[in-house]
């Protein structure tokens, strides 16, 4: 089976948000960036595939040079290649036709993307994706096997789970329990030292049309005081709840 | 050129989001002198969308889809968009719109904004206010395609109602059999519990809970409440709550109108996934609890002995004012 997994380069979600340019631009001064926890999951299930199944695991970002010490992470992690494709990443269709291209060019069968990225937050990369590559998809998911060209999948819906199955090529929308935290690997220096020598190519781009612009950035007004209500006195609580927040 | 929206369903009744989303389909109709055309599947009574600012209902009475599927619905509202000339397209946040709603994008090459806040800035160019940042910030952002399809948070604008009666027609979408290649096999689904995507009020527990066995209690106060259930993160990895409930920047986000947050210390992680939540009420022991910051009421006292007590004196309030 031919893996590949797509990862977003994104703020280390300790991160303090701040903007430049007049609000424009995201401010990466002192900015840790990470993995997507979202496609850590994934990137972890392609893992127990390799070893387990038997498959070669692909990564692949689109993004400027800034994100190949992500892509190297993945690649500690136990990647075999990495592919970044040379572009900024403007916004989730503009990205996911990047994506479609590389997964079209390299024939996967089974494409892991995170449900959404912890920055942008869009939630429609791995949906795009799948509708521009014409395969099945299955989004929120939290359990997933394969076994020849089928696949078993549980994804997470409001209130409770729902299994499926699919044939391949299959696109799936990962998130937390896909597999279990505990599972997450952090590089060893050995995987450090090997990811060194792993390819890691990069493409340029096919198509930079992007759907949506972010015009600017706004943060929330600060928050006025907490209103601190003596433990003895609850029934102030109730009546702040329902005379002046109204929300009982 | 109708704004055209998505109302959800379950067993026939339209969801709390569904008329959500319809008043909002209102104003922004409004905002572009145009109608409102919802689309429906298997719902009969389709009166509550009238009174929602819907014009038109296109409904689509189909046994296949009986069951949720991305694809087929997604295929379905395509299909409507184009009959209608739909140039804005609306749906909630749900676990199953946010599943369609790429696909639908892809189909009518639209731009997609999810976790919309608020009516659009202006509508020529078309530009939204979202959360990003797992609501750190907002983004501005503008639609460079014809279509454009909102993604609107919960609870971010409300019902309104708009008393009409809706014409209602009977639509046919033409699906093929790759509608339906993703095959549902199981669904296991509480029915009798308020979810934490529907919920108005959630009450939600951290470490400081101690262990599983003392849940019963924050299960009381949402009973009382009608609440949603929801945990802090180290709450689920350690197996106390399920992991549907864990709630936070890798979590699910709540909007809610009330989120209580009990023992939970208020790291950044946590914080982000609840800030869109309209008002915050939290209860810890320790009064340098960083949650306390982000709260608009706080109680500091030790939630074994709040908690009930809280229940009991709101079970009271909830008799005197039913
Ligand atoms: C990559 C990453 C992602 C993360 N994502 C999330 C996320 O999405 N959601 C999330 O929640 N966390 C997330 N975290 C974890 C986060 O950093 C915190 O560890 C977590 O939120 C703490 O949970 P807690 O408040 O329940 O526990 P603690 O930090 O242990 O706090 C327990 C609180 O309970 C109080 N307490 C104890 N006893 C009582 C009592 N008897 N009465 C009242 N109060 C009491 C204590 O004073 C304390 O404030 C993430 C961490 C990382 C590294």
């Amino acid at each position: 089976m031919k893996i590949l997994v797509c990862i977003s380069h994104v703020p280390d979600t300790t991160s303090k948000i701040n903007f430049t340019d007049n609000n424009t631009q995201f401010d990466t001064n002192g900015v840790q960036f990470v993995i997507n926890p979202n496609d850590e999951f994934g990137l972890t299930r392609a893992m127990w595939f390799k070893e387990k199944q038997g498959a070669s695991v692909d990564v692949v970002n689109v993004g400027g040079p800034e994100t190949e010490p992500t892509l190297r992470k993945a690649l500690a992690i136990g990647a075999d290649n990495a592919i970044r494709v040379n572009t900024p990443a403007k916004d989730g269709f503009q990205v996911a036709k990047e994506l479609a291209k590389v997964a079209q060019d390299g024939s996967y069968d089974l494409i892991i993307a995170g449900r959404e990225s912890i920055d942008y937050n869009g939630g429609m990369v791995p949906g795009m994706l799948a509708a521009i590559l014409k395969a099945n998809f299955v989004n929120t998911c939290i359990s997933l096997e394969v076994e020849g060209n089928e696949a078993k999948a549980v994804r997470e819906i409001d209130g409770g789970k729902e299994s499926v199955t699919a044939s391949l090529p299959l696109v799936i929308g990962a998130q937390k329990g896909l597999v279990e935290e505990s599972d997450l690997r952090i590089p060893n220096m050995r995987g450090i030292m090997m990811a060194r020598k792993k390819p890691l190519n990069v493409v340029e781009p096919v198509d930079s049309n992007q759907a949506t612009e972010v015009e600017k950035f706004e943060k929330p007004d600060a928050k006025g005081a907490v209103k601190l209500i003596d433990p003895d006195n609850l029934d102030e609580l109730i009546n702040l709840l329902h005379n002046e927040a109204k929300v009982i | 050129m109708s704004v055209l929206v998505y109302t959800e369903s379950e067993e026939g009744k339209f969801k709390k989001a569904a008329l959500e989303v319809a008043s909002y389909a209102k104003e922004v109709a409004g905002m572009m002198g145009t109608t409102v055309t919802a689309v429906t599947f298997n719902a009969e009574d389709t009166a509550d969308l009238g009174k929602h600012g819907v014009d038109k209902v296109l409904k689509v009475s189909n046994d296949k889809l009986n069951n949720f599927n991305a694809e087929a619905y997604a295929d379905a509202l395509t299909q409507a968009a184009e009959k209608e000339g739909a140039k804005v397209i609306i749906l909630s946040q749900s676990a199953n719109s946010k599943y369609l709603a790429p696909l639908l994008a892809v189909h009518l090459n639209a731009g997609y904004a999810s976790n919309v806040m608020a009516l659009p800035e202006s509508t020529d160019p078309f530009t939204v206010k979202r959360t990003a940042f797992t609501n750190k910030a907002f983004s501005f952002t503008k639609f460079t395609t014809d279509v454009k399809i909102i993604g609107l948070s919960k609870n971010a604008f409300g019902l309104k109602e708009n008393q009409g009666d809706a014409a209602v027609e009977d639509f046919n979408p033409e699906l093929s059999s790759e509608d339906f290649s993703v095959n549902v096999t199981n669904v296991d689904k509480a029915r009798d519990k308020v979810t934490i995507a529907d919920a108005e009020i959630v009450v939600s527990g951290g470490r400081g809970m101690k262990g599983p066995e003392n849940w019963g209690m924050l299960e009381e106060l949402a009973d009382t409440l009608g609440a949603a259930t929801a945990c802090s993160k180290p709450v689920s990895d350690m197996g106390w709550r399920p992991h549907s409930e864990h709630v936070g920047q890798t979590g699910k986000p709540v909007a809610a109108n009330l989120y209580i947050a009990v023992g939970i210390s208020g790291a950044i992680q946590h914080l982000a996934g609840v800030s869109a939540s309209k008002t915050k009420v939290v209860i810890n022991n320790d009064p340098e609890a960083p949650f306390f910051k982000a709260a608009d009421y706080g109680i500091v006292g030790d939630a074994f002995e709040i908690v009930p007590k809280l229940n009991e004196k709101l079970k009271e309030f909830k008799a005197k004012n039913a």
